[in-house]
């Protein structure tokens, strides 16, 4: 990320259009997303000195084709084309580049891959990072993210999908594909919170304006834009959640001033409107609860039973412990300690040992009066954190208990 | 995820490496190079080291006001100091143990594996949660 941010968010704009035109003209997306790669680094390098072209997205088209020309020349591509050729697609309209760009996200987000596998490979050929970029942000060499994406779009081919919109039938599940991965893009960069991982922040930017291209082309889903509006009401309190020393701060704690307002109202008016459209799903249950925490003017003022209400449907549609973990704390808020350590008594065979479970145990018992109880807990979830600001901050906890 | 598999000197079910036969020596080596690679080519190698033996080690401990003091081996504990490691970054903690089983079991006299013992351990890079 050297070059000026002109010609970065250039080039993150046209890479995706650039590899739909590449894999229309070749077929092969796997070896089509390797050339556009080097056409974006070699693009990186000498627009910044040299001036950016007066047709960007030919230069790069051009460049990323004539290293697919250069590269189908080797025998071991002639094989592998031989055999994609065989299921490629029948030529027929070519789609726009409002459709590439979607085409792209689903077959990055292919429920064939794993996170792991799917958010490089989403960074890269949609988002236009360099492998370089995206070994950064996850702390690991760049050869073996490199090995990663080629793994994940290896993976990606023998899956049989081609370039292609996804069936009326498979449509919803792939679209909630593309969302969880985008969602956990988001997560990476918004909960990375201290010294070598402070770089990742630029993730959770990535993961909106990503979502922000999903949501022009699909502005009439409903899931879409509760996404796009939980990010920002989400990303508002990032500068309150760490102090000065990268130590975590919970909710409760925060100076609310520090809060950004700006991405607030964004994201409130993106989530009413979206509301008023009828049925809400997961992403905008949680965009609600991030509003309604959002529009409190302290933690004991915030709108708790509304919290737990809200909670309450999003356990009903997702099987996910941790909602009902956070329903429990809604319910002691609302209702008292004793309301929410009952709730957490049911979820002890589903999250036995994990290191939620007991912070949010230690933290009722503080709240019911019981400091005792509370420090052990907080140890042992310190004990079973992996996460260096978490241990800190259970840790500090416990400490704080004991002196007592 | 990234776990550290750790490897001390002992720990394994077979004499010192330097009573091994050199073939051995070179059948083991090629066997961690391997493992290497492969760990290289599945996109999960983040670092290996092999640390020096435990002759160039050095303990030490200071006040941070007196000059420090520096022991130099030999050491009687040797076999607990570390050998080596590989740091990986997978799916799961499964993945991480199917890896330390790999390295454990690495061909030394005879070529039978080692039966080397591998400490995972979990390295504390996950993000926080919102508490």
């Amino acid at each position: 990320m050297n070059s000026t941010p002109s010609v970065e968010d250039l080039l993150r704009d046209l890479a995706p259009r650039v590899l739909g035109a590449v894999v229309h003209r070749h077929g092969d997306f796997a070896a089509a997303e390797d050339a556009v790669q080097e056409a974006l680094v070699a693009a990186s390098m000498r627009w910044p000195t040299e001036g950016v072209p007066e047709r960007p997205y030919g230069w790069l088209t051009q460049v990323a084709m004539r290293r697919m020309v250069d590269q189908q020349r080797s025998e071991a591509a002639r094989r592998r084309r031989e055999d994609l050729a065989a299921s490629r697609e029948p030529p027929g309209a070519e789609p726009s580049d409002r459709d590439d760009t979607l085409i792209l996200l689903f077959l990055c987000c292919h429920p064939a891959l794993t996170p792991a596998s799917a958010i490089p490979l989403t960074l890269r050929a949609v988002g236009g990072l360099t492998t370089a970029e995206i070994a950064k942000a996850f702390l690991v060499p760049e050869a073996t993210m490199g090995q990663r994406i080629s793994r994940a779009k290896q993976r990606i081919t023998s899956s049989g999908s081609g370039f292609r919109m996804p069936t009326a039938d498979e449509f919803p599940e792939r679209l909630r594909s593309v969302l969880h991965v985008l969602y956990l893009i988001f997560n990476e960069g918004y909960t990375a919170s201290v010294g070598p991982n402070l770089h990742r922040g630029e993730l959770s930017g990535e993961a909106i304006r990503l979502t922000r291209a999903v949501h022009a082309l699909l502005s009439d889903h409903p899931e879409v834009a509760g996404l796009l509006a939980l990010m920002p009401l989400t990303d508002a309190r990032r500068p309150a959640r760490t102090g000065p020393d990268g130590e975590l701060i919970p909710l409760a704690e925060q100076h609310r001033d520090r809060w950004d307002r700006g991405l607030i109202a964004e994201g409130t008016a993106l989530l009413v409107d979206t509301l008023a459209k009828g049925s809400a799903g997961p992403y905008q249950l949680q965009a609600a609860i991030a509003a309604v925490h959002d529009e409190a003017p302290s933690a004991e003022q915030t709108d708790w039973p509304q919290i737990l209400a809200l909670y309450g449907l999003l356990e009903r549609m997702s099987d996910n412990p941790m909602v009902s973990l956070n329903r429990a704390i809604a319910a002691a808020m609302a209702y008292g300690p004793q309301a929410g350590l009952k709730l957490l008594d049911g979820l002890g065979d589903r999250l036995a040992g994990h290191h939620r479970l007991h912070a949010t145990r230690a933290h009722l018992l503080e709240l019911a009066g019981d400091p005792a109880a509370a420090a052990e807990q907080y140890r042992v979830a310190a004990s079973r954190t992996a996460s260096v600001p978490e241990r800190h901050y259970l840790t500090t906890r416990a400490a704080r208990l004991n002196q007592r | 995820m990234k776990y550290m598999l750790l490897m001390n000197y002992g720990g394994a079910d077979c004499a010192p490496m330097t009573e091994w036969a050199p073939e051995e020596i070179k059948e083991h080596i090629a066997f961690q190079q391997r493992l290497g690679q492969e760990l290289t080519d599945s996109g999960e190698l983040v670092d290996a080291q092999g640390l020096s033996a435990p002759e160039l080690a050095r303990f030490v401990k200071s006040d941070g006001q007196s000059p420090p003091v520096v022991t130099d081996g030999p050491f009687p504990e040797s076999k607990e100091l570390l050998a080596g490691y590989w740091v990986v970054d997978v799916e799961n903690e499964e993945r991480a143990v199917e890896i330390a089983a790999k390295a454990s079991a690495a061909p030394g006299p005879g070529g039978a594996p080692i039966r080397q013992t591998i400490e995972v351990r979990q390295v504390m890079s996950v993000p926080a949660s919102e508490l």
